[in-house]
């Protein structure tokens, strides 16, 4: 059988076949594959709390955003309030981006999720058959020969050595998500380095290589949209022009 | 039979779904031999959903070897070209 399921089980039975051409004991064989195995649990008890880790500093990282996303829609607001629309349209546009940022951080802290909920039920599952591999183990010390132990050992280990390499398959494909999000939590740490969220008033009059980067990543249209609702909000909620009575409940909605 | 899905767990299906089960591995196979990513989603899906549905959990207390393993559900396209290859991985009936 080709494919990852004929590999699979082709590893997992030279492992136990070349373990049990060693062992002289079988009762050592099988107190030895027990403490693999309790070692086997013990990692990925270590890789759920690594999930942990990653998702609780992404969500970290989006609380960040969200707030740098209401900061720059009142600093929009406050930018047009005072005529300033040039101002007003680099706002709109870094809070198009972390608005994009924020969904893609929250996809991924919703995917992380899943990655914990799967490991942990792996986890129980392993778990269980490690306590059923424990018990048959006492079994087979007690009431087989050395001759027929190996081939009860051979039954056991099979079972409880494909659930291992589940395990530790799930395990990998989780370490490689975690690694994958933590490199684009980074990415945004970065962002938030170059100053693209920071606050408008550190900005200089000239138009930065950031803003030109910014130009080319947001949606033009979509800050063209935002600046005319401001535009028509500001209109009708304050006649004098006075920003002081900017309507600033709005923001939310919007987000 | 009991076939396991990797990272899922594994099922107990009734040995007469042996062929059909093989159909759909083929179906898997087809798709990503003609290189069609949306065909083999589809296909790998059907094949889970079958096993899923006409399965039943196995014991997890019993400590059995699977006769078949399947990838697990997140499986990628690019993946899937290095599984799905020739007879698949459920091969004929005997």
């Amino acid at each position: 059988m080709p494919g990852m399921g004929g590999r699979m089980s082709t590893v997992i039975k030279a492992k136990i076949s070349k373990l049990l051409d060693r062992a002289e004991d079988p009762a050592e064989t099988l107190d030895y594959s027990y403490q693999r195995q309790l070692e086997s649990l013990q990692n990925v008890k270590k890789g759920i709390a690594d999930v942990v880790t990653a998702k609780k500093r992404l969500q970290m990282q989006s609380q960040k955003l969200e707030q740098s996303v209401v900061k720059l829609d009142t600093q929009a607001r406050q930018a047009l309030g005072q005529g300033n629309e040039e101002l007003a349209r680099v706002a709109l546009e870094r809070k198009n981006v972390a608005q994009t940022e924020l969904q893609s951080l929250d996809q991924q802290v919703t995917e992380l999720e899943a990655q914990q909920q799967k490991l942990t039920e792996s986890e129980q599952r392993l778990r269980q058959k490690i306590e059923a591999f424990r018990t048959k183990k006492e079994v087979i010390k007690a009431q087989y020969s050395a001759a027929e132990a190996q081939v009860r050992i051979s039954e056991a280990a099979t079972g409880v050595g494909e659930e291992m390499a589940d395990v530790g398959l799930a395990m990998q494909r989780a370490t490689d998500k975690t690694e994958q999000m933590r490199a684009r939590a980074d990415a945004v740490s970065e962002l938030e380095a170059a100053g693209t969220f920071e606050d408008l008033t550190a900005l200089g009059s000239g138009q930065d290589d950031i803003d030109r980067q910014l130009h080319q990543l947001s949606s033009q249209s979509q800050v063209d949209d935002e600046l005319s609702r401001m535009k028509a909000e500001l209109g009708a909620g304050s006649g004098s022009g006075d920003p002081g009575q900017l309507p600033a409940g709005e923001e939310g909605k919007q987000a | 039979m009991i076939v396991r899905i990797s990272a899922e767990g594994q099922y107990d299906l009734a040995d007469s779904l042996h062929e059909r089960l093989n159909d759909l591995d083929d179906a898997v196979v087809a798709a990503v031999e003609a290189a069609d990513e949306a065909a083999f989603h589809a296909a790998f899906e059907e094949l889970l959903r079958f096993v899923r549905s006409e399965g039943r959990r196995h014991d997890g207390d019993d400590l059995a070897e699977s006769d078949f393993i399947l990838p697990p559900a997140d499986l990628s396209f690019q993946e899937a070209g290095e599984d799905f290859t020739g007879e698949g991985l459920i091969p004929e009936p005997a």
